[in-house]
């Protein structure tokens, strides 16, 4: 029964299914959650059934995320990303504030220095060594990302709290209000927290990207808390009298935040995209010394046409650390999946 | 489902009416005098309380007044604007939608079909990378190479001018297509095909997952099996046993995001001059103009909660469970 982890015909699909009916039909389904303890039945490669309930649902995702491909490449580009952003300062060969290269800048024939010897990117409009920029940029980028992330999560965690522990009323409350939210398409509603801000600033950026995803981040907990209210390990713990507060936050949170998670580092990479989408539309954060690649990529649209390479490079870099976001999100997603499990 | 649009004209209402700035000043400049600013502040009843604002908002809007803009198109009616520039969101949302449902459906289902192929690993990743491309950086990478490049696209707009197009209802191909000037629709159409592509990105990248999920999910369903155990051809098993269940996600997904194309719109229709509802928004909103804000963001709401109305429905025509419920 030692089987490759991914059937890869149509032959293999339908022989693989046959076998397992007939280890259904012999025994307990293999992979198959047992709701009350909450163990599992894992196969490992050599096709032995360890029945001990030891292995979390955590433990199981972790084995398979070690060789899962997708997983490596995602949370390879995310490390490097972070490390990159966190020393990027003192790597870059120049200041990205100074403007270096302002002698060359010539408002009429040619307001973009181009490469020269220790400018490998030249410069931008106001010759700052736009390498320097694209690294240090991956600072701000971070920050705005997590910072977007971690306030859009704690806002929906406080919402989605209160909706899934207490039900009823405030249930329909807070839902009604989640719903509004998710009527308006999400970039608008960036825009419109945007436009509030009478000063554009980077906080005015993360803030209104946080409140867009602070409703997505509700309705999943919500969902997933609601689901737990009626189960056996809510009742059990009720019926041991253990205090109400305990229960939601030692029993029911934790239960719920898998999906969570993994929604938040989906969003980390739509919230560095929104930044540059906000950017693009004028509402970015004007004050450009600390470089950002989003705001880099939404002023690039003034010279797009004669100096292409001005929004190509913060692109790549965005769709780069966009893509192993998400590819680590989509991965976890899909481990963390109780049906995925085999 | 009216109360989500009640609740969000008032939130929206007092929304609007706290952002700095406001349409005194865009209307008059820094500098105006404050005998100036009053009179119009007056003018607007922008000097009476909020709420009355609202209840007058109200009263108003039952009628079908919004108001007359002051920035997009200054002396107007809002509703108007609205009415005049939705047309073409249709037209662009059309076709994005067609072109993301008709190579995404498709594909989920190949890629499904060849789980943990090369293939399926190949478009799962060209989807996450549809994601992680910012539409407008997209939206510029296709009008730099396929219009100012190359020339295969026009640049920017809905239709020549010069082709000197008759204008019935406002759609420019159905236009051509009612006035037998079939040169018009097929330069409408031309237009239409870079922004289309670059709105469609998104849409299909997730229409394209939820399908590939949802078809897997149900290829491993008994009665699958079974249908296959009958002898079934594959024709038959894929059209009614797979496609027919695996679709009822697939179409949530698609009114979700037909509901949220008005924000690749807004993007979109700015890098293509496609003047549309995403461009008028975007200028509403650096001119402050309120009646255009109100109309627009309420008429998006309003498409969504009726796109969710339409998915609710097609689930009745799709799946007998929740007909005979």
């Amino acid at each position: 029964m030692n089987r490759p982890s991914s059937s890869l015909n149509p032959m293999d699909n339908r022989k693989r299914r046959i076998d397992e009916l007939a280890a259904s039909s012999a025994g307990p389904r293999r992979g198959r959650t047992d709701p009350a303890s909450g163990s599992v039945l894992v196969v490992d490669d050599a096709g032995t059934v360890d029945e001990s309930p030891g292995v979390s649902l955590i433990a199981s995702a972790w084995r398979r995320l070690r060789r899962d491909p997708v997983f490596l490449v995602g949370a390879g580009i995310t490390i490097v990303f972070i490390v990159f952003a966190i020393i990027s300062p003192w790597l870059a060969p120049h200041d990205p504030a100074a403007g270096l290269l302002l002698d060359k800048v010539r408002t009429q024939s040619n307001p973009i220095p181009g490469p020269q010897p220790g400018f490998p990117l030249g410069a931008d409009d106001k010759g700052r060594d736009f390498l320097s920029r694209l690294m240090v940029g991956s600072q701000q980028t971070l920050i705005v990302g997590v910072l977007a992330t971690v306030i859009g999560l704690i806002g929906g965690l406080v919402l989605g709290i209160l909706a899934g522990a207490f039900g009823g009323g405030i249930d329909a409350f807070v839902m009604r209000v989640v719903d509004v939210l998710l009527s308006i398409p999400s970039l608008l509603l960036a825009l419109s927290i945007a436009a509030l801000a009478s000063q554009p600033s980077q906080w005015t950026v993360i803030i209104a990207i946080a409140v867009v995803q602070i409703p997505v981040f509700a309705r999943l907990l919500r969902g997933s808390m609601l689901a737990q209210r009626s189960s056996d390990h809510v009742l059990a713990a009720r019926a041991l009298g253990v205090k109400p507060s305990a229960v939601v936050f030692r029993h029911m949170v934790p239960n719920s935040l898998g999906p969570v998670i993994v929604q938040a580092t989906l969003v980390l990479a739509t919230s560095i995209i929104d930044a540059a989408a906000l950017s693009f539309l004028g509402l970015g954060n004007p004050n450009d010394d600390a470089p950002e690649w989003g705001q880099m990529l939404g002023r690039s649209q003034t010279y797009i046409y004669d100096y292409p390479h001005l929004a190509i490079y913060p692109a790549l870099c965005i769709i780069l650390v966009a893509l192993g976001f998400t590819l680590m999100g989509e991965s976890l997603r899909e481990a963390l999946d109780p049906k995925s499990r085999r | 489902m009216i109360g989500v649009v009640f609740a969000l004209s008032l939130l929206l209402f007092f929304w609007l009416r706290s952002l700095p700035g406001g349409v005194v000043s865009a209307l008059l400049g820094e500098r105006a005098t404050s005998a100036s600013r009053a009179a119009l502040t007056e003018a607007f009843g922008l000097d009476q309380p909020v709420y009355v604002q609202y209840l007058k908002f109200l009263q108003r809007a039952s009628k079908g007044e919004f108001g007359v803009s002051t920035g997009v198109l200054p002396g107007q009616d809002a509703f108007h604007i609205f009415l005049v520039r939705l047309p073409a969101t249709i037209e662009l949302s059309i076709c994005a939608m067609v072109i993301a449902i008709i190579f995404a459906i498709p594909l989920g289902y190949l890629a499904a079909k060849r789980h943990g192929s090369t293939f399926d690993n190949g478009t799962i990743v060209l989807s996450l990378i549809g994601v992680a491309v910012p539409v407008f950086f997209l939206a510029f990478l296709l009008k730099y190479w396929f219009a100012v490049q190359t020339h295969t696209f026009p640049v920017s707009g809905r239709q020549d001018a010069a082709l000197g197009c008759t204008r019935t209802t406002g759609f420019f191909v159905l236009d051509g297509l009612l006035t037998r000037e079939f040169d018009c629709s097929a330069d409408a159409l031309r237009h239409l095909v870079l922004p289309s592509i670059a709105l469609a990105t998104i849409p299909f990248a997730v229409i394209f997952r939820i399908c590939r999920a949802s078809v897997l999910e149900v290829l491993d369903e008994d009665y699958v099996r079974t249908a296959e155990a009958k002898g079934l051809t594959i024709q038959v098993i894929r059209a009614r046993h797979v496609m027919r269940n695996a679709l009822l996600p697939v179409i949530t997904t698609i009114g979700l995001q037909t509901g949220g194309l008005l924000a690749g719109a807004v993007l979109t229709e700015t890098v293509f001059n496609f003047g549309g509802l995403g461009s008028t928004l975007f200028q509403a909103f650096t001119n402050r103009d309120y009646a255009v804000l109100q109309v627009l963001i309420l008429a998006a709401a309003a498409i969504y909660v009726i796109v969710n109305l339409l998915v609710d429905i097609s689930y009745a025509v799709i799946d007998p469970r929740v007909r005979t419920r």
